[in-house]
């Protein structure tokens, strides 16, 4: 038996939740995205710009973005806690997992606000 | 707390090597790693794939490099590894999602499942794959 008091500490709760709405946002982003896609070929230049200068494409890539890197973060961090044993080594990996992913979706934004 | 189940050794195996060598992992286990591996890969060319959203839309002539950059063999196989990365992990996602909800959990339905998600993300990859081409 297994004797552990619940309430309080999560045990993982809140990632577990996060990993499965982060996914299923992205889930529907991407067919999405996926479908206008493949009705609109060919993709020329006047397409693609025109279709990420859209607002709702925006707002929904900024979500698809944010999800992304929730979702990266509960992921890499799981797998570093399963095959990096070395508490100090894990911490610096994991400090710069999140440097990246910070970055990246810094970087992320500033492509989709880039044009007006 | 150090009852018998936190003193127990009990093997784990999660190493690359005793996935490929020491156990025979169950089709449903493969859908598993391979939707860990397909994660890492896709972390890992995060960046890359930014860049290439990030010139495709910057003007007409970073779109039409980036066209010529994608016609070179290696990077179109570079891509197209990770399309079926994305598919993979998308359809076993979606496939876990269901088992949480106790959509097919037992032996029969499980293995059904992991047929359907290697098949629908290879045909996926295989339909995108030749748009791309």
């Amino acid at each position: 038996m297994v004797n552990r008091i619940v309430v309080g500490a999560h045990y993982g709760l809140r990632d577990w939740l996060a990993q499965r709405v982060t996914g299923l946002i992205m889930a529907v982003y991407s067919i999405i995205v996926a479908v206008v896609l493949t009705t609109s070929v060919p993709i020329t230049y006047a397409v693609w710009a025109d279709l990420f200068s859209q607002g709702w494409m925006r707002v929904a890539t900024l979500l698809f973005a944010a999800s992304l890197a929730w979702h990266m973060w509960v992921g890499v961090r799981d797998i570093l806690m399963d095959y990096i044993k070395h508490a100090g080594a894990r911490l610096l990996l994991e400090i710069l997992v999140l440097l990246v992913i910070a970055g990246t979706f810094a970087w992320a934004i500033q492509i989709l606000w880039r044009t007006a | 707390m150090a009852d018998a189940a936190t003193t127990k050794n009990r093997p784990k195996y999660l190493s690359l090597q005793a996935i490929l060598f020491q156990i025979r992992l169950p089709l449903a286990g493969w859908i598993s790693i391979l939707h860990r591996v397909s994660g890492v890969l896709l972390f890992v060319s995060g960046l890359w794939l930014l860049f290439l959203l990030d010139r495709s839309l910057a003007s007409e002539a970073g779109f039409a490099s980036i066209q010529r950059y994608l016609s070179f063999a290696v990077v179109k196989l570079s891509l197209l590894v990770l399309v079926w990365a994305y598919c993979h992990h998308l359809c076993a996602g979606i496939r876990f999602l269901l088992l949480d909800l106790h959509k097919g959990i037992d032996k029969a339905g499980a293995r059904r499942s992991s047929v359907v998600v290697l098949v629908v993300s290879l045909a996926l990859t295989a339909y995108f794959g030749a748009k791309l081409w």
